[in-house]
């Protein structure tokens, strides 16, 4: 295990350390992954060589239909026991090594696989679950109880790619360039308060939804404890996979909207609800009342990929700097416009978005 | 001689420089001049975060919008930004003797605009905000000195109760005027327009002290 990142600054910070970026093309036009590369390379200064991350959506339209598992392995005896585990309860359709590309910034890689599977008819029959909550059970039932194996991305038709490294090299690892998607997000992370490690770097997924994050949880343990109580278990030695199971449980499992999760996460103080209109006070007041627990206070900025869309939310103080461009079709995210200029000079709209404002890009609804 | 060349998204450019004009028209990154001592910065394109931190002198023209925290500690010296300013913008400025930091703002600024402010001068003129409040919430949280000027006929809601609004008066006015007629001759904006507009000015209490903000003993 690497060394723990320490941050150098005081305890007022000015936003620094980690960088995230997106790109999304609102028409679903696919794009390879050397533009997010760029993007968050030039942010290079942001991250400390300890952990850089992407997320593709729409790279595997060949198996849209099946869940693909991209799994760390720390030993063959891992991955023994995985694949049992996998065959006895998905039909793997296909599976193979991730392509990489030997290069010396990236070094002690795991053994890293990728399974296209579908849940087993009859498990899934004598399950009584949905096919999500299958699969999301597996998931965690392999990361929390087979040692050395850990399946950090299990989406359809979307894929992670992670490492310790800087994220231009972790890019470059994973042949990046080779693969094409209409969102991609990207994480250049400088860990804080938790070691370095690969299943440390983000993204963080859980089925499609992905989270990039840039900050730390303050109020990460009363989080953990909530969301402990139904099912999750926080085992990755880091803040940010909590937010991936407050997305997943918000959205997925108690229905909300993507923009009522974000007032839930990011909720506004009770002074600034209370100048709200009738209507707003009283839905803002349910939503705090109800998932309390949820509230995630300390600096964040977020990006959350999803099939179909992209989520950006600031905490609600703003404690880290989020920038967001349009052109055309494209929509840009950033921690930095700097990162968005360098792959798109000229833009139609650039601005910050308010602290606790979700800003919600979707494919354009084609007419057929 | 001829300007260094700064590369896109470069931080400290100018940082603690004393001398001589930077002309910028790629986005530079953040603290864009840092600790600056008395060179002039123009930007013709937006600045990221923390634009003019803990800046001592000299001046920084952006031609667009600046990121969060704006001013940060700013000391002396001037920053005229055209369009909006993110969260954060002239915190714990302050001032002495005739050390006296400006910040004018020409669109909106976000929340906590001079969170703690101790000293200097920040101006925000709300241009194209003029149907609603030209800056976030928790505006002049914790000020103790200094002071910030608004254009507009909206004043926030939830401003601290250690702060004193009031109209602001024809001496105000003499502090405030020569800035705004400054902020017009470098983006082109009409004065005589701009200063016929109502402008709150916002003090701190000095009759209100902190001793019971955070505990009552």
């Amino acid at each position: 295990m690497l060394k723990e990142g320490r941050s150098p600054q005081g305890a007022f910070r000015i936003p620094s350390g980690c960088a995230v970026s997106s790109v999304f093309s609102k028409s679903g036009r696919r794009l390879d992954g050397s533009d997010i590369i760029r993007s968050i390379a030039i942010m290079h200064d942001r991250s400390n060589g300890l952990g850089g991350g992407f997320a593709g959506y729409g790279i595997y339209p060949e198996y849209a239909e099946q869940y693909a598992f991209h799994v760390f392995y720390n030993h063959a005896k891992a991955k023994e026991e995985c694949e049992k585990f996998l065959n006895e309860h998905f039909d793997l359709v296909n599976l193979s090594k991730i392509p990489t590309r030997k290069i010396p910034q990236i070094t002690d890689e795991p053994l890293i696989w990728r399974y296209f599977v579908t849940p087993l008819h009859t498990k899934l029959a004598e399950s009584q679950l949905n096919e999500d909550e299958f699969v999301v059970r597996c998931v965690n039932r392999v990361n929390t109880y087979i040692d050395g194996a850990y399946i950090f991305s299990s989406g359809k038709n979307m894929g992670v790619f992670k490492a310790v490294g800087y994220p231009e090299d972790v890019g470059r690892f994973y042949r990046l360039e080779e693969y094409a998607g209409y969102c991609w997000t990207a994480h250049g992370r400088y860990p804080t308060n938790t070691p370095g490690w690969w299943g440390g770097a983000h993204p963080f997924a859980l089925l499609d939804y992905s989270i990039v994050h840039n900050g730390e949880i303050s109020s990460y343990d009363a989080n953990r404890r909530f969301i402990e109580m139904y099912g999750y278990n926080c085992n990755l030695l880091t803040d940010t996979e909590v937010i991936t199971y407050i997305i997943d449980y918000l959205v997925r499992r108690q229905g909300l909207t993507l923009r009522e999760a974000a007032n839930v996460i990011a909720a506004p103080f009770w002074t600034t609800i209370e100048n709200k209109s009738p209507e707003e006070r009283a839905r803002l007041t349910y939503l705090r009342n109800v998932y309390a627990g949820l509230l995630i206070t300390g600096p964040f900025s977020i990006l959350v990929g999803f099939t179909g869309g992209l989520m950006a939310l600031n905490d609600r103080l703003k404690l880290r700097s989020m920038v967001v461009g349009e052109k055309d079709d494209m929509a840009y995210v950033a921690s930095e416009e700097s990162a968005i200029r360098v792959i798109q000079p000229s833009l139609d709209k650039v601005w910050a978005p308010a602290g606790g404002e979700p800003v919600i890009f979707t494919l354009d609804q084609k007419n057929d | 001689m001829d300007q260094k060349v700064y590369q896109l998204g470069q931080r400290y450019i100018g940082a603690g420089q004393s001398t001589g004009t930077i002309e910028l028209h790629e986005v530079p990154g953040n603290a864009l001049g840092a600790y600056l001592d008395g060179a002039e910065i123009v930007l013709h394109c937006n600045a990221q975060d923390a634009t003019g931190d803990t800046m001592n002198a000299g001046e920084i023209t952006i031609y667009g919008s600046t990121g969060d925290a704006a001013g940060y500690a700013m000391r002396g010296g001037s920053i005229y930004v055209q369009g909006d300013a993110g969260y954060r913008a002239g915190i714990h400025m302050k001032e002495y003797k005739d050390k006296v930091p400006v910040l004018v703002i020409g669109g909106k600024a976000g929340s906590f605009l001079g969170e703690y402010q101790a000293g200097g001068v920040i101006v925000v003129l709300g241009i194209g905000c003029e149907d609603r409040q030209p800056v976030g919430n928790f505006c002049g949280t914790g000020m103790h000195g200094g002071r910030i000027f608004l254009r507009t006929e909206h004043l926030p809601k939830d401003l601290p109760e250690q702060v004193i609004v009031r109209q602001a008066d024809a001496e105000d006015m003499e502090i405030a005027a020569p800035l705004i007629r400054r902020y017009c001759e470098k983006f082109g904006a009409d004065a005589e327009a701009l200063l016929r507009d109502t402008y709150y000015v916002l003090r701190p209490n000095t009759k209100n002290p902190y001793r019971q903000l955070y505990v009552t003993n």
